[in-house]
């Protein structure tokens, strides 16, 4: 069953009546004007999603980072990467189980490369939202993220980050663990490392908790992934004083790749499927997977000085182009 | 700048506009009314209830540097970015904040020494736009740790701040690894850098420059924290612990390594700097 967003509802019904008429076409034997007017709708209906999403404001691409239906870091995993061997805990306290990491082989023509991955684990229904805690890590998970880079760093392996999380958790627990110092420690983690590192921003890229895994050399972003300082409610509930002004700060905070891409901040866009990645998850990873393999190969062969210095120089030269 | 302001800002004393001028104050915490010229010599600490009042970075930087200090120039920085406006613009914003404070934005470096150790210090000005960090907070910050390694001295920094600043979107959060970049090529050069945590530090400053020194010093009951305490009410929708992020509640923790009197910081900082740069200067 899919959900469809506001601004999706004209679809919506064409959708509906092209499901009608192949659940009939499959009862009936099948009638050859069935089949035109099928794919006479079908037409129809990939025209108005290419128009809808060809002009989403920055609000209506926040809906659709935070799609229920989005794929999240373990999309990407089974379908861009095999052999995915997940490392847990941060040694100290807990298995932050929003933030996820381990060895995988990305998918690449020649074979596939090694890397550690880690991501933000938004989860997929009630059940498993509650146990990744809505992709809302905890300071053991910016830890355990810390820790998996550091061994990335010394064996060699590039590092691959899928960011996807509304913000760090905010908690009680989270502050007397130090959540502030395990995000600061996890961005020095990113700068510090001597291997390649590729970030992408899948879906939302949230505030702090996730520039302590998107501190990379290269950073990618979907097409429709956002990514702020502040949720635009939140920013709409602190200088319009009522978050129903999130729409009006998603504008103003210019949170889409595209803007994003002009600011300097990210360095470019992969494009999702026709509709959003939420309508072909598959296809979505297979373009990320490729999109992280070409970055890797640039980068393969330059040496961690080198790497560090680009790190660096790419975060410094932010804002000098805004 | 005129040569009057510039005077004014070697001056060890606290400059004008940085403190109130009337002759009587009231206590934020314990209300108290304070003899200004009393509390002032108190290093606006409240003589009845310690509360630690906030300090703009001339005042602050009077009390911890030795006299003749020297005020490092603010780096000029692209302003409005975004082009920014909510129910006001925010170059509006920036020129009120600028019409009532001695410096042009929230962050001030100045290089100079603490009881004769060489120091350079930053100080966040929490009256300036809430101490908030965009370009300029983090351009800041990065001009002063390249003074400090050009003068092979340490970095300390007063933090004060509700977080990053908001009107400069996506570029106020790059702050965070722009700092943390600063920070690096301090620790390469094996330089200290010194926190001091001041009323209030939260959001993305406290999750990047501000956790990361090698010492990290509070002032007492500062509030420190990442998340603001009404954003977490409403996601656990549980009373607040018992001092709940206050420096001593983060000293309990594990987070900072002291928590010390304005009184006694000048004579800290000194003490700290002398054993972190022991091993360098009998090198
Ligand atoms: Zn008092």
């Amino acid at each position: 069953m899919t959900s469809y967003l506001e601004f999706e509802k004209p679809l919506a019904e064409l959708e509906r009546r092209i499901s009608e008429l192949r659940t009939a076409a499959d009862q009936d034997d099948v009638a050859v004007d069935i089949d035109a007017e099928v794919a006479r709708l079908e037409k129809k209906a990939r025209d108005q999603l290419a128009s809808i999403y060809k002009s989403l404001t920055p609000w209506q691409k926040t809906q659709v980072a935070r799609h229920p239906s989005r794929p999240h870091f373990g999309d990407y995993i089974a379908h861009a990467f095999t052999d995915f061997v997940p490392l847990g805990g941060d040694r100290a306290f807990a298995d932050d189980q929003a933030i996820i990491g381990g060895f995988a082989t990305l998918d690449t023509p020649d074979g596939g490369v090694k890397v550690m991955v880690i991501g933000h684990e938004k989860g997929n229904d009630t059940q498993s939202r509650l146990k990744h805690n809505f992709g809302m890590g905890k300071p053991e998970g910016y830890r355990k993220a810390i820790r998996l880079m550091e061994m990335a760093g010394k064996f060699g392996l590039p590092v691959v980050t899928l960011v996807d999380t509304s913000g760090a958790f905010p908690g009680v627990e989270a502050e007397e663990r130090g959540q502030a110092e395990a995000i600061a420690r996890a961005t020095e983690a990113c700068l510090n490392l001597p291997v390649p590192m590729v970030a992408a921003i899948v879906g939302e890229g949230g505030s702090g908790g996730a520039v302590a895994l998107a501190s990379a050399e290269r950073v990618l972003m979907m097409e429709n992934a956002v990514y702020s300082v502040i949720s635009p409610e939140g920013c709409a509930s602190i200088l319009w004083r009522t978050a129903e002004k999130a729409p009006e700060a998603a504008e103003a905070m210019r949170v889409t790749a595209q803007d994003l891409k002009q600011l300097g901040v990210i360095d470019s866009i992969v494009p999702e499927p026709l509709g959003g990645a939420h309508r072909d998850p598959v296809a979505a990873a297979k373009a990320l997977g490729k999109a992280i393999a070409d970055e890797l190969g640039k980068l393969s062969g330059m040496g961690a000085d080198k790497l560090r210095d680009a790190r660096a120089s790419r975060f410094l030269k932010i804002g000098s182009l805004a | 700048m005129s040569w009057l302001n510039r005077v004014r800002q070697r001056i060890p004393f606290v400059a004008k506009r940085d403190t109130p001028d009337n002759l009587w104050q009231k206590c934020r915490k314990c209300q108290e009314m304070l003899f200004t010229k009393d509390y002032e010599e108190n290093l606006w600490v409240c003589p009845r209830c310690d509360d630690h009042g906030r300090i703009g970075a001339d005042c602050r930087l009077g009390q911890v540097l030795d006299a003749g200090y020297e005020i490092l120039p603010s780096p000029t920085v692209k302003e409005d970015p975004l082009k920014f406006k909510d129910s006001k613009r925010y170059t509006d914003r920036l020129k009120t904040a600028r019409n009532n404070a001695p410096h042009p934005d929230a962050l001030t470096n100045a290089a100079g020494s603490i009881e004769g150790r060489k120091a350079v210090v930053g100080v966040q000005d929490f009256g300036f736009m809430g101490g908030s960090m965009g370009m300029a907070v983090g351009e800041a910050f990065i001009a002063g740790v390249d003074r400090a390694v050009t003068e092979g001295c340490p970095y300390i920094i007063f933090t004060a701040a509700g977080g990053a600043r908001m009107q400069e979107g996506i570029l106020s959060l790059m702050q965070m690894p722009r700092t943390t970049v600063a920070i690096q090529r301090l620790k390469a050069a094996g330089l200290p850098y010194i926190v001091v945590l001041t009323d209030p530090t939260t959001g993305g400053v406290t999750a990047s420059y501000a956790m990361l020194g090698d010492v990290q010093i509070a002032e007492p009951d500062a509030l420190i924290g990442f998340a603001g305490q009404r954003v977490i009410q409403d996601t656990i929708r549980e009373k607040l612990p018992e001092g709940f992020q206050r420096a001593e509640y983060l000293l309990a923790h594990g987070m900072i390594d002291m928590v010390i009197h304005r009184k006694d910081l000048r004579d800290r900082l000194a003490s700290v700097i002398d054993y972190l740069m022991a091993a360098k200067q009998a090198a």
